[in-house]
C-alpha cells in the first residue's frame, strides 16, 4: 500500500488541472505579450484567469502578480515593499514561526539596514495580538505573519493584526500558501496589503505562484526586464502554469465544504487511533485553531527522521522537523518557537492529509506507525523524560 | 533535502544487529551527539582480552542505528587492543557511504566505543588492584602467623 500523508510539501495535479493546462504546451503557445492573434487570443487568456483569481481570492484583478512560486512571492512583496518605502521607516516585523523564504528575505533587509524584530508565538503556535503591539511602531513598514503555519498548521487571526497593524499605517504581508481551501481568503476582508500563494500546494502544477499587491501600494520589484505584470514582474507569462493554477484554485473552492468535511474526519480518525495505540504522544501546537488536514505529533523517546525512513518503507509517506534530516543538523525552528523543550524537538512526524487520503489508508497508517514506534522503542535508552 | 542510504545502511537499520540491553556487562558508555541529540549506549562483555559480546540501544535516526548495528558486527570478537583502533572509516566504507551530513554518526559510534572500552579497562584496573590489594593482605596475615 503507498499512502501520500505529505500533502504540505506538495500535492498532485489535478487530472482536471492538467488537461485544462496542456493546450498551452503545443497548441495555443503564443507568447501572451505578443501582438499578433496568436499572441492577444493568449492574453486574453491571461486577463481572464487573473480576474477569476481575484474574484475567488476577493482581490482587485490589478493587485495580482503571477509569480514562479510562493518563494519569488514572499521574496518579492517582504524585499519590496520595505524597500520602496524606507521612507516611511525602517522596521520590519516577522513572527517566529515564518517559511525560511520570509526568514531569509528579512534577514537580507537587516544587511541592508533594516531593524528586524521577530513577534513570538505562544505555546499553541499563535501570535498573541499584545506580543505584536510590543513590537511596532511610527516606523515599522511591513508586518509579515504566516497565515497557516506549513508544519503545525495553525491559524492566525489574520485580520485582528491587520487592524493593529493600521493604526500605525504598517503595510501587512500574509503568506498564504498553506491556507487553500481550508480557510476562505477575502483579501478585502481580511485588509491584507499583500498576500502570497502557490499552486502546487491546492492540486496546480508546479512552478507557478502569485503575489497579491494592494496596487495603492509599490514594492521594488525583484526581476526586471521585459516590462510584464505592469513592470512588476519581468519574464515570459507562464501560460500553462497560469491556466492550471487558476483551475486548481476554482476547484479547490468549488468542493471545499465536502472535502473539509471529509479530511477533518481522516485527520481526527488518524490521532484517535495513534492516540489509543501509543502513549507518551501528543499534539504539537493548537488542535483547535488548526487546519484539519494537517497533524504533527511528537512520538516520546524515538527520533523523527527514523520512523519516517521506516515508514517509508511501509510505503507511507510523512516529514519531520527533526535535526536528523535537515542538511544543517538544526531542528525545526517552529518547534523551538512552541517552547517544545529539547527532548521533544528531534522526536515530531508531520502528517498532512489531502484529497486523495482514504479510511483505508488511515488505519493502515495507525498500524504502521503504532508498529514502527514500538520498534524503535524497544531499543531506545531513552524512556521516562 | 534528499536523503540517499544505501541499501545495506537501510538493510542495517531496519533489521539492526546486537541491539538490546545487557546484564553485568564489563564496559558500558553512554554517549551523546550535542549537534543533533542523538544518543547511544553500548555494553561490552569483554573474555580473555577479547570483545566476547557487545550490545547497543539507540535513540537516533536511521544512520545512528546503522552505523552502531554494523560497527558491533565488525567488532564482535576482536581483541580489544585492536577495537581501540577501529576507525569510522570502516564504517562509512562498509555501509558503501553515507550522506555527508551523516558522517558524524559513524563517528559518534566509534567514540561510543572507545568510552566503553575505557570503563572496561578502568574496572579492569580497578579489579587488578583489588586482587593486588588482597594478595598483599594475604601475604602480611601468612608473615604475622609465621611470627
Amino acid at each position: 500500500m503507498k499512502v501520500y500523508l505529505d500533502n504540505a510539501a506538495t500535492t498532485k495535479v489535478d487530472p482536471r488541472v492538467l488537461k485544462v493546462m496542456l493546450p498551452y504546451f503545443s497548441v495555443n503557445y503564443g507568447n501572451a505579450s505578443s501582438i499578433h492573434t496568436m499572441g492577444q487570443e493568449n492574453f486574453n487568456v491571461l486577463t481572464d484567469c487573473r480576474e477569476k483569481v481575484a474574484k475567488i481570492l476577493g482581490a482587485d484583478s490589478r493587485g495580482i502578480i503571477f509569480t514562479s512560486s510562493a518563494t519569488e512571492a514572499n521574496n518579492y512583496l517582504i524585499k519590496g515593499i520595505a524597500r520602496a518605502n524606507r521612507k516611511k521607516g525602517d522596521h520590519v516585523i516577522i513572527s517566529a514561526i515564518e517559511h525560511p523564504c520570509v526568514r531569509e528575505s528579512a534577514r537580507q533587509l537587516e544587511k541592508e539596514g533594516f531593524r528586524v524584530s521577530i513577534v513570538p508565538v505562544n505555546y499553541e503556535g499563535l501570535v498573541e495580538i499584545s506580543e505584536l503591539e510590543k513590537l511596532i511602531d511610527k516606523k515599522t513598514v511591513l508586518v509579515s505573519v504566516m497565515m497557516v503555519n506549513n508544519e503545525i498548521g495553525t491559524i492566525q487571526n489574520i485580520s485582528e493584526l491587520v487592524k493593529l497593524a493600521k493604526k500605525y499605517g504598517t503595510y501587512f504581508h500574509t503568506d498564504a500558501v498553506q491556507a487553500v481551501p481550508y480557510l476562505k481568503i477575502d483579501i478585502k476582508e481580511l485588509g491584507v496589503d499583500a498576500l502570497s500563494l502557490s499552486a502546487h500546494k491546492f492540486g496546480g502544477p508546479k512552478g507557478v505562484g502569485l503575489a497579491y499587491l494592494n496596487p495603492a501600494v509599490y514594492a521594488e520589484p525583484l526581476i526586471i526586464g521585459g516590462g510584464q505584470e505592469e513592470g512588476k514582474r519581468a519574464g515570459t507569462y507562464n501560460l500553462p502554469g497560469i491556466v492550471g493554477m487558476t483551475s486548481a484554485l476554482e476547484i479547490a473552492y468549488k468542493e471545499r465544504s465536502e472535502y473539509v468535511k471529509r479530511v477533518k474526519k481522516l485527520r481526527d480518525r488518524l490521532w484517535d487511533g495513534l492516540k489509543k495505540n501509543l502513549p507518551d504522544i501528543q499534539v504539537n501546537g493548537s488542535i483547535k485553531e488548526r487546519v484539519p488536514a494537517n497533524l504533527n505529533v511528537m512520538f516520546g523517546y524515538v527520533e523523527g527522521e527514523a520512523i519516517l525512513i521506516d515508514l517509508s518503507y511501509k510505503g507511507i509517506f510523512v516529514s519531520t522537523g527533526s535535526a536528523c534530516s535537515a542538511t544543517n543538523l538544526k531542528a525545526s525552528s517552529v518547534l523551538a518557537a512552541i517552547g517544545l523543550s529539547k527532548h521533544f524537538l528531534n522526536s515530531n512526524i508531520r502528517f498532512s492529509l489531502g484529497k486523495e487520503t482514504t479510511e483505508k489508508e488511515i488505519d493502515y497508517t495507525i498500524k504502521m506507525v503504532t508498529e514502527t514506534v514500538g520498534r524503535l522503542r524497544e531499543f531506545s535508552p531513552v524512556s521516562k523524560l | 533535502m534528499a536523503l540517499k542510504y544505501t541499501k545495506k545502511t537501510i538493510d542495517h537499520f531496519l533489521h539492526p544487529k546486537n541491539i538490546g540491553k545487557m546484564d553485568r556487562p564489563d564496559g558500558f558508555a553512554e554517549i551523546g551527539n550535542m549537534v543533533c541529540g542523538d544518543q547511544l549506549n553500548f555494553y561490552l562483555k569483554v573474555d580473555k582480552g577479547k570483545i566476547k559480546d557487545v550490545k547497543f540501544l539507540s535513540f537516533g535516526c536511521a544512520s545512528n542505528i546503522a552505523t552502531a548495528s554494523i560497527m558491533t558486527e565488525k567488532i564482535k570478537g576482536m581483541k580489544v587492543e585492536d577495537a581501540k583502533n577501529f576507525k569510522w572509516k570502516e564504517i562509512v566504507e562498509d555501509l558503501g557511504g553515507l550522506p555527508q551530513q551523516k558522517i558524524h554518526c559513524s563517528i559518534m559510534a566509534v567514540e561510543g566505543l572507545q568510552k566503553a572500552i575505557k570503563d572496561y579497562e578502568k574496572h579492569i584496573d580497578e579489579k587488578l588492584k583489588k586482587e593486588v590489594r588482597e594478595e598483599v593482605k594475604k601475604a602480611k596475615k601468612i608473615v604475622v602467623e609465621k611470627k
